[in-house]
């Protein structure tokens, strides 16, 4: 019989104070599981979602609330910025690529999108089915959105005017759909996406009544924000501040307003970490009872072993297996626990259409769990096993 | 087999116990017998190396016990004897088969099923390995702590207060038992007792000469040669 088999049955002669001891380790660790997860698959999300975007230049206003809503789709714009002055942002010396994006509109609750096909390739997306818009009143529909909509390619819509439920019909401009994108797992998939003039159709006609109202609103047209991309790193020094002071647009980072937003839920992360903290504590108490009162009722069996030639390094070894034991069993637990909450969570978010999170993934930084779970259920074990060392076969003899 | 020559014991604050030298064969029984603290257990404890004598020596099996360090002792104790204690102390945690390989465990000699199979047929209770200690017989018990102490064929067995807590019929079960397999393994037996029924149940040598050397204990006795 060796050492861990041994502790094994010695760990399940007392099976509710065994089971106890892994429940309570297995709340702590389930709690670290599901931040770590949660902060992996923010930090993908913020990843994929920002990749290739250097500035966000919208009108002026919250930063934060830009990117939230340029770029993650989850805020409204703060106002809109002239066309012209995007136009010209294509010919600053520092910048390589432009991306105009026009909101005001949704379907369902998807957000319709007007840009132009380079939002598309910026994602890397291809098409499940069809093409991508040829003319103006065309969409293609995100993977996601498509799914939730039952839409499918020829299928025609009609937006509501506003980012939420509730909004008026744009009963006489109706939408055809063009193309079905495969998923990215980025934004995109949650998207109906457009050609910009269809935004600008849709909005014009209910206030221009001639032709000659709509030449004036074409040199008035606007768009919500643009996405660009730098030619060099440089620029990052040079153009939001040139943005800031000398136009009427604002520029925003997306790695700065990123940081700041974490460091604002961080306050909430850093509750639940204590509190999760505080559960591996009175685990971590509650396994050295258990080992402590288990090295008490055994006291004449571990001087029988001593008796039968177990070193006291040997039985000091067998109640650090026993602490081992539980420190596995809860790792397991743990992990999967906080999988399943996480995934809970995520399935509660896609119901809501908000921010992405993924189902099971197994993160380098998780591996910290059974790490812990071990070294709590050992430093609980040390004393116990310190008191198993020091059994002395005289107590078999007296 | 087992020599002592002046050993003596000395408990922190009480009066030394000097016991009587002593110079038995291999395979010979050995006795212990004295009223309570007269250093029985001590003795033992002193034969088994798990204290060591304050002055004179003990050998066992050509082993000068009282010289090996810690560590040893328990190798040593591991490769040589065999114990049954007075309360029996099987594992509840256990059936009676891993009982025996918790021995096997502790000795670091793990030489498997066969072995303690053999050990619990050669007792009569084969049949009980996948039972828990709670539900055995009395009897049934002291055969498996019996298989548990001969398991490893040990050159000495160490018998403390064997028949205590038993009826006329089962100490005689015991010792008979105890004597038989000691016998058989050619081991040196050394019995720790205060029960004055347990001498009678020893068999007489074919001479018809008393079966085992008396080692009557009492306390700071004076050295003697048995």
């Amino acid at each position: 019989m060796k050492t861990i088999a041994l502790s094994w049955r010695y760990l399940w002669s007392r099976p509710l104070s065994a089971s106890l001891n892994v429940l309570l380790l297995s709340l702590g660790l389930a709690s670290i599981t599901f931040l770590l997860l949660v902060s992996f698959h923010l930090n993908k999300a913020f990843d994929k979602d920002l990749a290739g975007v250097d500035v966000v230049v919208g009108a002026k206003g919250s930063p934060m609330q830009l990117i939230l809503c340029g770029v993650f789709h989850i805020d409204v714009p703060p106002g809109n910025i002239p066309l012209k002055a995007v136009k010209a942002l294509k010919d600053h010396p520092m910048v390589a690529s432009v991306i105009p994006i026009s909101l005001g509109d949704s379907f369902r609750g998807f957000r319709i999108v007007g840009t132009t096909h380079e939002y598309i390739s910026h994602f890397g997306a291809g098409l499940a089915q069809g093409h991508l818009w040829d003319r103006s009143m065309q969409a293609v529909v995100g993977s996601t959105a498509a799914r939730k909509l039952g839409i499918q390619v020829g299928h025609t819509f009609t937006g509501s005017h506003g980012l939420g439920a509730g909004g008026h019909l744009h009963g006489d401009k109706s939408y055809s759909v063009a193309g079905i994108l495969n998923p990215t797992g980025t934004v995109l998939d949650r998207l109906i996406v457009t050609d910009t003039a269809s935004v600008w159709d849709v909005h014009e006609d209910h206030t221009a009544v001639n032709g000659e109202d709509r030449n004036v609103l074409a040199d008035e047209r606007e768009v919500t924000m643009a996405l660009v991309r730098y030619k060099t790193p440089l620029a990052a020094m040079s153009f939001p501040r040139y943005i800031n002071t000398s136009t009427e647009m604002q520029a925003a980072a997306p790695a700065v307003e990123i940081s700041r937003l974490l460091s604002m839920l961080g306050v909430g992360t850093e509750v639940l970490r204590a509190f999760a903290g505080v559960l591996l504590l009175t685990a971590g108490l509650s396994v050295f009872i258990a080992l402590w009162n288990a090295v008490r009722e055994r006291r004449s069996d571990l001087a029988l072993l001593r008796m039968l030639g177990a070193s006291p390094l040997k039985i000091a070894r067998l109640l650090m297996a026993e602490a081992l034991w539980l420190g596995i069993m809860a790792s397991v637990m743990g992990m999967l626990g906080g999988q399943a909450l996480t995934a809970l969570i995520a399935w509660m978010l896609q119901l809501d259409n908000s921010l992405l999170i993924g189902g099971l993934a197994w993160p380098v930084d998780i591996w910290v769990v059974p790490a812990l779970a071990c070294c709590v259920s050992m430093a609980a074990a040390i004393l116990p096993a310190l008191g198993a060392y020091r059994v002395s076969v005289l107590e078999l003899l007296q | 087999m087992i020599q002592t020559r002046d050993l003596t014991y000395g408990y922190p604050g009480s009066a030394p116990i000097a016991f009587p030298d002593l110079n038995v064969a291999q395979g010979s029984i050995v006795l212990l017998s004295g009223p309570s603290g007269c250093g029985k257990s001590t003795w033992l404890a002193l034969v088994a190396g798990i204290v060591q004598p304050a002055s004179g020596s003990v050998t066992v099996a050509g082993q000068s016990v009282g010289t090996l360090s810690p560590v040893a002792a328990d190798a040593w104790r591991a490769s040589t004897i065999g114990f049954l204690p007075q309360k029996l102390h099987l594992s509840e945690a256990l059936t009676v088969s891993q009982n025996l390989a918790m021995a096997q465990w502790a000795s670091g000699r793990p030489e498997g099923h066969a072995s303690i199979d053999a050990a619990l047929k050669a007792l009569g209770v084969a049949d009980l390995g996948a039972r828990k200690p709670s539900q055995l017989s009395c009897g049934q018990a002291q055969r498996v702590a019996l298989a548990r102490a001969v398991l490893l064929r040990p050159q000495v067995i160490l018998a403390d207060e064997p028949t205590a807590s038993l009826d006329d019929e089962a100490a005689a079960t015991a010792i008979s038992l105890l004597v038989t397999t000691a016998m058989e393994q050619g081991a040196t037996l050394a019995i720790a007792t205060h029960d004055g029924r347990v001498a009678p149940l020893i068999p007489l040598t074919d001479e018809g000469q008393a079966g085992y050397t008396a080692l009557k204990l009492s306390r700071i006795a004076a050295g003697a040669t048995v």
